[in-house]
């Protein structure tokens, strides 16, 4: 993780291919040629500290027609938005800006973006076709003065969102060397009613949190939905008909399925990082035991025993390893064993309970609840266990879940009641960044918990 | 006349609100002519008032504490008296944890509780155990007296 590194960018106009990619159903992009040929080799030498985001900026895309301009606006905005909510950009504000959009789509001056303190500019283009848009995009290093992308995509215009996100991960990507992760969407339980009769439903959205939509109706409970590496596909927890169990969820045809054949319930379900198997946690008698459950074949294979909670397994992005929690040991610490339930070794030894562990996506560390001193809190250690961090800390929170990009973890956090009543309770995700700062509560319509963060959707 | 009417109308209509309930008697007073006063036996409402339905745990355990066991001794004797019942050990756990293993917990004190029944004589088949971890806490405080009432193992008839 290079929050502090310094990092070069010295491409050359990237992306020069001819043909059309298509990224999503319905959705194409191809390069665009810079306009005008500039000396190359320039370079942006940054070093990027959580105090210096990347001034950019983002004028609204220009447009030939009234609703090609509003598309333009809108895609401007959703892209300014996805870049000052990682924390890492600072869009300049547009009531500072001195060239026209319009006349920066066609040749930056770069005297006026430079004045107005950006280091990198983005301009735009969109034009209507019928029910579909196409979308010019280019971003320019406004000190070297040079077009350092060009990228045109073609969708249908209900899909203007998918192309602004499609766009701010470019933008975050060439800017910062590494993926981005706004072209994703979050799962997670929408909550609602008192907390003795809560009603809780599986819901999903758009990492900004647009496009909500309920999966489930709510006449069962609903927890823990994890996405599948593919995103088509969720695992969670169901109360249906008062049996809980660990259910597949399938987004294309709304389909629900119990997972294998255990007894008593399944719980704590997570996909294996090749999409072929669930590892989840099942009770037998007093205890949890780990198992993995093969989704061709539906064989279920015991993992762990011995009489303890074993539970929240998680696979390393490699599918070598497994972490879990367990209280094996006297009380609720963290394991790591290999795929085969092998090996088993304990990684947390700091003070208080640890839960929730999930891995990485660039395996380099494993997020965690702590639960200590009357105080939950969220951090990361190594998968070795060295280098605890904690992130976050407060009444009650739990549940991390990554970006894909390892960047970005999402939580839920809970506020303390104030009477018998449970008065001033509630329950939100949030967000934070792997630093430790740009702690943001994301905007659901009801109280909220268990968020899965899905892949990058293309 | 017309009062006295009125006043029998309003029995009449209490009556039929609470014909589901098991203690209509009670809830009526001494408007009606039947006697049997008190929940009916065998039933819920007959485990909660004279028996008790729940017994209570120490944070992050599953044992049954000493002061919990003559709840479930008389359960086991009242399931006895009623072989016709069939019950939910329901197990739950505070909100100081986290979903997952609350749920893990629940079900082992659901399952401790189920195994005293047993051992007091209980067919295990009539004996069903669900957790809903900190998931359905019976008080809503944030409180040590609220967590205390809500690490718990409930019997419920089915």
């Amino acid at each position: 993780m290079s929050l502090r590194t310094p990092f070069l960018i010295t491409r050359r106009h990237a992306l020069f291919g001819a043909g059309a990619v298509m990224v999503a159903p319905g959705i194409f992009t191809w390069p665009l040629m810079p306009r005008s040929a500039h000396a190359q080799g320039a370079v942006i030498d940054v070093t990027r500290a959580r105090t210096d985001p990347i001034p950019i900026a983002i004028p609204d895309m220009a447009g030939a027609s009234p609703d090609a301009q509003r598309f333009g606006r809108d895609i401007a905005r959703v892209i300014q938005a996805n870049l000052r909510n990682s924390g890492l950009f600072r869009p300049v504000e547009r009531q500072a800006f001195i060239q026209s959009p319009e006349a920066a789509a066609a040749t930056p001056r770069w005297q006026d973006w430079r004045v107005v303190g950006s280091q990198a500019l983005t301009t735009g283009r969109v034009d209507t076709q019928g029910d579909r848009i196409r979308v010019e995009f280019r971003l320019f290093d406004v000190l070297a003065e040079q077009q350092i992308q060009g990228t045109a995509f073609t969708a249908p215009a209900a899909q203007w969102r998918r192309i602004a996100h499609l766009i701010s991960d470019v933008i975050y990507e060439r800017m910062l060397g590494e993926k981005g992760y706004f072209d994703t969407q979050i799962v997670y339980i929408a909550e609602s009613g008192p907390r003795d009769r809560r009603t809780r439903r599986l819901a999903i959205m758009d990492q900004d949190g647009e496009n909500h939509r309920f999966l489930t109706d709510g006449s069962f409970q609903a927890l823990t939905p994890r996405f599948h590496p593919n995103a088509r596909q969720i695992a969670f927890m169901s109360y249906f008909r008062n049996e809980p169990r660990v259910y597949l969820f399938n987004l294309d045809t709304g389909q629900q399925q119990v997972l294998g054949s255990f007894g008593g319930m399944t719980f704590s379900p997570r996909f294996s990082p090749d999409g072929r198997s669930v590892v989840l946690s099942a009770a037998r008698g007093g205890d949890a035991n780990i198992y993995v459950v093969d989704l061709a074949t539906r064989r279920e294979r015991q993992l762990t025993g011995g009489g303890s909670l074993d539970v929240s397994p998680c696979y390393s992005p490699d599918g070598q390893q497994i972490v879990f929690n367990s209280d094996r040991g006297g009380d609720q610490q963290l394991y790591v064993m290999g795929a085969d339930g092998g090996g088993v070794r304990r990684i947390s030894f700091g003070n208080g309970r640890y839960a929730t562990p999930v891995w990485s996506p660039r395996g380099d560390l494993i997020a965690f609840t702590r639960i200590s001193g009357g105080q939950f809190a969220i951090g990361v250690m190594r998968p070795d266990g060295s280098g605890e961090r904690i992130l976050s800390e407060g009444w009650a929170m739990e549940s991390p879940t990554f970006a894909p990009n390892g960047r970005v973890l999402a939580f839920y956090r809970e506020s303390q009641a104030r009477d018998a009543r449970g008065g001033g309770y509630s329950s939100r995700l949030a967000q934070i960044d792997i630093a430790g700062f740009n702690e943001r509560q994301m905007v659901t319509p009801t109280d909220a918990s268990d968020p899965s963060w899905s892949p990058l959707l293309s | 006349m017309n009062i006295k009417l009125l006043g029998a109308l309003a029995a009449l209509a209490l009556l039929g609100a609470c014909s589901n309930t098991e203690d209509q008697s009670s809830a009526t007073g001494a408007g009606t002519a039947t006697t049997t006063a008190g929940p009916r036996p065998g039933s819920q409402e007959d485990l909660v008032a004279n028996v008790g339905d729940r017994v209570f745990f120490d944070t992050d355990r599953s044992s049954i504490r000493a002061d919990q066991r003559a709840t479930l001794d008389r359960q086991a004797a009242w399931l006895g008296q009623y072989p016709q019942v069939q019950v939910t050990v329901e197990g739950h756990a505070d909100e100081r944890g986290t979903r997952e293993y609350n749920l893990a917990l629940g079900q082992r004190r659901a399952n401790a509780a189920r195994d005293v029944l047993v051992a007091g004589g209980v067919a295990p088949a009539r004996i069903s155990t669900i957790s809903y971890g900190k998931d359905r806490p019976a008080a809503l405080g944030s409180t040590e007296e609220a967590w205390a009432q809500n690490r718990r193992a409930v019997t419920v008839v089915r």
